[in-house]
């Protein structure tokens, strides 16, 4: 293979992205050499197992993946904002449009998602680690190595450019020949070992590791969306799985399952990927609901409404979620029978959905609202969602989506139901959480700045679509006609918007690490859930003496009692996990054969396979058991952190 | 995260690590079911799409099948035998048994292997059509999941021998035990929908 092939060639934009990542790669070397910082990184960062740190990795991967993906929604507007642009050829539109999809949901979105989780969730039940806490490493690095395996593909090789539903036989080897489809096979596929490892692992943790007292209907909210969660990724994970290695087999070593020839069925891949797809969807958006209730709770200043019916609808959406993947294809043949059904069992989810709207409003009803960031987050997310809600509904009409599928009215639809649940979701959950994890607020002020960008910058940006959509603009074109002009200009001033309110959002990170005041108290917000009756910064085993849990919002009841997490009494000796190299490594050999497999070179794909079997070994053979933390150290942890 | 070692109750659910640990184990293993439930799906989809390739019923004959089947289900047997051993306390019945289940383990494998090479001496391969690609890569899933087994089983038969029973050790056993009582399970329907279905149609 020449080098030429090896790198993506004939760019100007593609030869400016490789002069930065070479520019912030060496910047990152030598400001990391240059303040003695290696040491530190490994022994604090990448070999850590503490849930905290792994989820603020989390957060800090998808806030970077969140701004790649944004450069590329960026480029797609400027492209489509007038007829004949020639920003961007044809070829490199379709790349952009498939990375953007790809790198948003598997890269961003879940993440991000996970991060919070993984933050939050063994705070709020009263545990000190997740149930495997080198597992739990190893899921991040799983993730970012996938990502980045993903996300190299621009530079090396080339992008995939058969959307990232990458149907079949579109992207089968005959008709996206090269590596290019091969990096998004291998990439999901790495990412999505870890996704699985969180599921089960976050099952295990709610479900054998709360505190004492804690019933399952005395869960935070927040915690209870995650435990959703992780059934459908544990149920929905291994259909990806399977789908990928299909693909993969197909296009490497010549199976015939999605191929048009050996009757092979491209339907199949359509059908294998939604029924990972759709549930996919609630992936991303049940936590975001549980975020949205934790948020609308502490800033309404009241108990949540209908705690029991928001854990049953989150419970029947889950269900149901795996019921309605033919309606993503009803102009595919299934026949009127098929679509009918689909048709119906779509409509369904809307009744547990409505019930989840009506509580968050019912919980906000003659409340004090207290109108923080994160509540702004939270109370423009209802209205908004629902505007993406209704129109799900009108494209859950089999008939109706004849006319609706593949034009911009579905990419406004799921914009709108995607970016004010998740990614909405992301920031309120950032923003609050944010003491906890960092030890100072946001900047309020800042914060409302880029929200207010941010929110109507969405709305200029995708409103118009579902109009320029019914105008008949097909998804996924890269040059429009002079009638659709004046909505694509619309839209594109909207999603620059949107990028002003990030960036405004990330400054703010900036000014408020320089500037704001210190937390003094764990307290941030006068909290409801068990995560704020720790003190900030959190201990890495964050309970000293963990509580005895009564009622749901048991933080509320322990600041009426008068009962802290430091109870000097009853402080005993606490067994904590000790750090490991070990996921680092393993997932970066695991990239390596991964990278293999992208370029068909067998003998490094096989390498790679055998160095993971061997790092399995060398943990299955690691009877390192942890160590005990002293009470002398806690005691002095402890009063060091609450200032006593 | 405890350390709180129980005095009563079998050895591999005395630590609460060992009890998260089983429990994670049973959540993955409905993954898997998940994972082979795809590839059963697909595979149901796919069939008697084979194309110019031999059907599977020129090829499927009941004497091997039925003699890797015999084998695996004994294996299970002697699965079982071992990690009864282990709650008696008897390392070595654990480890003769154990034995016993990774030889027949291996029996099952190399059958498969060499039927594997017939049906592509006649002509049907993972190349040759939809059909044949998913027979070989579900029946390939499951025979690599149990040649893991083996070399997985073989790494903690290492253990047991330096370590003796433990609490962890135990943990490790029991689990991959279910791992292969898993396997077997899924070799009953692999036996049933691939191979009788297929030698009758």
């Amino acid at each position: 293979m020449q080098l030429d092939e090896f790198f993506v060639t004939g760019e100007p934009l593609i030869y400016a992205g490789m002069v930065s990542i070479v520019l912030v790669t060496a910047a990152i070397i030598f400001v990391l050499t240059y303040f003695k910082r290696w040491g530190w990184l490994w022994r604090e960062w990448l070999t850590t197992v503490d849930h905290k740190k792994i989820g603020i990795m989390y957060i800090l991967s998808a806030l970077a993946m969140l701004f790649r993906g944004g450069m590329d929604a960026l480029m797609m507007r400027v492209q489509l904002a007038f007829p004949g642009m020639d920003f961007l050829g044809s070829q490199h539109y379709n790349e952009i449009f498939t990375t953007h999809g790809t790198v948003m949901i598997i890269f961003m979105a879940m993440p991000f998602l996970i991060g919070l989780m993984n933050v939050i969730v063994p705070l709020q039940i009263g545990a000190r680690d997740v149930a495997f806490p080198a597992l739990n490493a190893l899921s991040f690095w799983s993730f970012l190595f996938g990502a980045m395996l993903f996300n190299i593909s621009f530079v090396i090789g080339g992008s995939p450019d058969a959307g990232w539903t990458s149907y079949t036989p579109l992207a089968g080897a005959a008709m996206s020949p090269g590596p290019g489809q091969n990096f998004y096979l291998m990439g999901l596929q790495l990412s999505g070992i870890g996704t699985l490892a969180t599921g089960i692992n976050f099952m295990v943790t709610i479900i054998k590791m709360r505190a004492p007292g804690m019933k399952m209907f005395q869960m935070p909210i927040f915690t209870w969306s995650t435990l959703v969660t992780a059934f459908i990724i544990v149920f929905a994970f291994p259909i990806l799985t399977v789908a990928l290695a299909l693909m993969t087999i197909d296009r490497v070593f010549g199976s015939q399952f999605f191929t048009l020839t050996g009757e092979g069925l491209p339907m199949m891949w359509a059908n294998l990927f939604w029924m990972w797809g759709h549930p996919e969807v609630y992936i991303v958006i049940l936590p975001a609901f549980g975020i949205f209730s934790e948020v609308i709770a502490t800033f309404a200043r009241k108990q949540l409404f209908g705690y029991k019916a928001m854990v049953w609808s989150m419970i029947l959406i889950a269900g149901l979620s795996f019921l309605v993947w033919v309606h993503h294809f009803f102009t595919m043949g299934a026949g009127a029978f098929v679509n009918s059904v689909f048709s119906v069992s779509t409509m369904l989810i809307a009744v547990p959905t409505g019930v989840k709207i009506f509580n968050w409003l019912a919980t906000l009803y003659k409340s004090k609202i207290q109108f923080t960031v994160a509540n702004l987050w939270a109370l423009a997310f209802i209205p908004s969602f629902v505007i993406g809600g209704v129109t799900g509904v009108m494209l859950g009409m089999a008939a109706a989506d004849y006319q609706f599928h593949n034009s911009y009215f579905l990419v406004a639809h799921f914009h709108y139901v995607l970016i004010a649940g998740t990614v909405f979701a992301c920031f309120a959950g950032l923003v609050y959480w944010y003491p906890k994890m960092f030890g100072h607020k946001l900047n309020e002020k800042l914060g409302k700045i880029s929200f207010w960008f941010f929110l109507i910058g969405f709305h200029v940006c995708f409103f118009p679509q579902y109009f320029v959509g019914l105008d008949g603009m097909p998804r996924r074109v890269f040059t429009i006609i002079p009638e659709w002009m004046p909505l694509n200009v619309i839209s594109t001033v909207g999603a620059f918007g949107m990028g002003l309110g990030f960036a405004i959002f990330v400054y703010n990170i900036y000014y408020s690490y320089r500037y704001s005041e210190r937390e003094k108290s764990g307290d941030s917000w006068d909290g409801r859930t068990l995560e704020w009756a720790t003190p900030t910064p959190v201990p890495f085993y964050n309970f000293a003496t963990v509580p005895h849990v009564n009622s749901h919002d048991a933080f509320i009841e322990m600041k009426e009692t008068g009962e802290t997490t430091f109870d000097e009494e009853k402080v005993e000796p606490i067994h904590m996990p000790s750090n490991t190299g070990q996921p680092i490594i393993m997932m970066g050999i695991a990239f390596i054969a991964s990278f293999g497999i992208v370029f068909e070179w067998m003998w490094m794909a096989i390498a790679g396979l055998i160095g993971v079997i061997v790092m399995m070994g060398v943990r299955s053979f690691d009877y390192d058991d942890g160590f005990h933390v002293e009470v002398d150290e806690i005691k002095r942890t402890e009063r060091k952190a609450r200032r006593l | 995260m405890s350390s709180h070692e129980l005095k009563s109750g079998p050895l591999e659910y005395r630590i609460q690590q060992g009890q998260m640990n089983i429990l994670g184990f049973w959540i993955f293993l409905g993954a898997e079911i998940v994972l082979f439930s795809t590839l059963f799906a697909t595979y149901a989809v796919l069939f008697g799409r084979t194309d110019e390739a031999p059907l599977p019923s020129e090829l499927f004959e009941p004497g091997s099948v039925l003699i890797m089947t015999f084998l695996l289900l004994t294996s299970s047997f002697t699965c079982g035998i071992a990690i009864h051993e282990m709650r008696r306390g008897s390392k070595k019945g654990l480890i003769t048994w154990m034995i016993v289940t990774l030889a027949l383990g291996l029996g099952f494998i190399g059958l498969e292997i060499e039927e594997f090479i017939h049906y592509a001496h006649e002509g049907a391969t993972l190349q040759s059509s939809a059909y044949w690609s998913s027979f070989f890569v579900l029946a390939g899933t499951h025979g690599l999941h149990v040649t893991l087994g083996i070399g997985w089983a073989i790494l903690l038969l290492i253990q047991i021998a330096k370590r003796g029973l433990t609490p962890v050790t135990s943990r490790k056993f029991f689990i991959i035990s279910l791992y292969w009582h898993f396997l077997d399970v899924v070799w009953i329907f692999l036996f049933t929908s691939i191979y009788l279905i297929g030698m009758v149609v």
